[in-house]
């Protein structure tokens, strides 16, 4: 009797562990929000707001524009982007709808391989090996721009783009295939016309999930862009060095004072850069559900 | 009109298989440049020294035990939490809308900077907590993103292992715990391993998040308690091939390669068991 006793006893401890575990991962989200508010709001009465929108970023001469900092980073990761999105669709319909059984051996480690090099180690090849040949290639003053940071994340991107890319391919009946084949179609005619259009939507969810880690990625970007807080606004701007708002904080938070206002708009910074990666992700991951629910990424 | 249509179909496929090769030719670049550049530094002393002149000689010893306790800080704190959370998603949890919320969290989790999670680590752990900037305030900023990868990779393990396990366990008698600790666990053991190394090989590789709350520049000690601040090899290579002039090229290769060795190794030996238990699997 006590046997059963402490055995039911067992199972309720056990059930309640693993659901409070379950559950502290929505406290994390709401832990890391609550801790860059904290640190990130006073930025918001301290620096008047013309200040915090304006097109200058000088700490020093207490001048706060996150607006460089902002489009910075959307013109690294829109360049990066518009990389990837061809040469990750192309790498995932090759893998998944051509390409011989050997060559999707040596494909798929390699692209885990990507996956796994650090960023940093991306970075140190970013500027010594890119960078001087973007800098000879263009006869520019220097290869520490815009582009080559792109260009790197472009890389960083992929192996996210290319196996959310798979899966909405993967999730494309075989019927959609067959009938195709039937009525007369070419394979490419099949996968252009058919697969790929079917897909669609499953590829967008790849491309938002990219643009997420790129515009987050950091320690690349801040070794290989340059760091100059200037606006981007002409088209020549992707060849000149510019400034992230990640390399902004992680160039900058080591050597300000804890409690100063240079300190709690860094953290603002962090609290505009949660809040865009969770709507990008908020995004992706409800059109994931939806899908799931219907059968299929598609 | 039947040739054209095939041509079409050669050039297009010539097309994607292009694209492939720009994708890998420059990965395989990236890490041959590493090796044939980094290899000439790597020598015993520089693996089990301490750095000298202004870390331009000597080893980055303690660069490698830091990252090592890093690593394992985060594990210590990563494994119960990942692999619990995954336990409850795939056999407690029914599907609700609070069910939907931690994916939802998962997901988010997965999707935070790294740069931010630094300043997560910097406010909670380091200043409000004052851990200080030390391996337990680095580890458990670590921990937390390398969570939702655990999480989700542990989950699928389980899943994978077909519900008939759970019912015959459960007709035998055993409790829906009993089940779980000697039924499906061990089944999904090797998945739940794979996912564990592929989370602390990203925490391993992670520079941002140990910027603020344990990294430091230059310490020619080991660290004494899970409160000192330590060296780690990312860090080290972003300081030695940014920070400091005049720094040999053949250290910041060879201090490359090492972490890129590192990084990599994990992730053919979480590839391996992958494989080899997915070959020997019954189910």
């Amino acid at each position: 009797m006590s046997n059963s006793k402490r055995i039911r006893w067992t199972e309720f401890a056990i059930e309640t562990l693993v659901r409070a575990l379950g559950f502290s991962t929505i406290g994390f989200v709401l832990l890391i929000f609550l801790f860059l508010l904290r640190e990130g709001i006073p930025a918001f009465f301290e620096v008047d707001i013309g200040n915090l929108l304006g097109a200058r970023w000088y700490p020093t001469f207490d001048l706060f524009g996150t607006l460089p900092l902002l489009l910075g980073s959307i013109v690294v990761t829109a360049t990066a982007i518009l990389i990837a999105l061809p040469l990750g669709v192309a790498t995932a319909v090759f893998v998944r709808e051509v390409a011989p059984p050997w060559a999707r051996e040596v494909l798929k480690p390699m692209i885990e391989v990507l996956a796994g090099i650090p960023s940093v180690v991306l970075g140190f090849f970013g500027m010594t090996l890119v960078a001087p040949f973007i800098r000879t290639t263009l006869g520019a003053p220097t290869g520490l721009v815009a582009f080559t940071g792109a260009l790197i994340l472009a890389y960083m991107s992929l192996p996210t783009i290319i196996s959310v890319a798979e899966d909405a391919l993967d999730a494309v009946p075989k019927s959609y295939r067959d009938a195709s084949l039937a009525m007369g179609a070419t394979k490419w005619q099949t996968i252009w016309r058919v697969v790929v259009p079917a897909a669609k939507s499953g590829i967008l969810t790849a491309v938002m999930l990219g643009m997420g880690r790129a515009i987050g990625e950091t320690m690349a970007v801040m070794m290989v862009t340059g760091n100059a807080a200037r606006m981007p606004l002409t088209l020549d701007s992707l060849f000149r060095p510019i400034r992230t708002m990640t390399a902004t904080i992680a160039a900058e938070m080591g050597e300000v004072a804890h409690g100063s206002v240079h300190y709690h708009t860094l953290f603002g910074i962090g609290i505009i850069l949660f809040l865009l990666t969770f709507a990008i992700n908020l995004a992706a991951a409800s059109a994931i559900f939806q899908k799931r629910r219907k059968g299929g990424l598609r | 009109m039947m040739m054209s249509r095939y041509r079409t179909q050669r050039l297009g496929f010539a097309l994607l298989a292009l694209g492939a090769l720009v994708v890998v030719v420059p990965i395989l670049f990236v890490v041959l440049t590493v090796l044939v550049r980094g290899i000439g530094a790597i020598n015993w002393e520089f693996l089990t020294a301490m750095p000298r002149d202004g870390m331009k000689a000597g080893g980055i010893f303690p660069a490698i035990v830091g990252t090592l306790l890093l690593t394992l800080g985060t594990a210590l704190a990563a494994i119960p939490v990942g692999v619990g959370g995954a336990i409850y998603l795939s056999e407690y949890a029914r599907d609700t809308w609070l069910t939907r919320a931690i994916r939802l969290a998962i997901v988010n989790l997965a999707g935070i900077p790294s740069v931010v999670y630094g300043l997560f680590g910097l406010g909670m752990f380091v200043l409000f907590l004052q851990f200080g900037t030390s391996i337990l305030a680095g580890s458990l900023t670590l921990a937390i993103m390398t969570l939702p990868i655990i999480i989700s990779t542990a989950e699928e393990a389980l899943r994978a292992v077909p519900t008939e396990f759970r019912t015959v366990s459960a007709s035998l008698g055993g409790t829906r715990w009993q089940g779980i600790r000697n039924v499906v666990l061990p089944q999904a053991l090797p998945g739940i391993i794979t996912g564990i190394l592929l989370g602390l090989l990203r925490a391993a590789g992670e520079t941002a998040p140990i910027l603020f709350t344990v990294a430091t520049f230059f310490l020619p000690r080991l660290p004494r308690s899970p409160f000192d601040q330590t060296m780690a090899l990312p860090y080290h290579l972003y300081v030695i091939s940014t920070q400091v002039p005049g720094m040999p090229v053949k250290i910041q290769y060879g201090t490359a390669l090492v972490l890129l060795a590192l990084v990599l190794s994990l992730n053919v030996v979480a590839t391996m068991i992958r494989s080899y238990f997915r070959r020997r699997r019954q189910w």
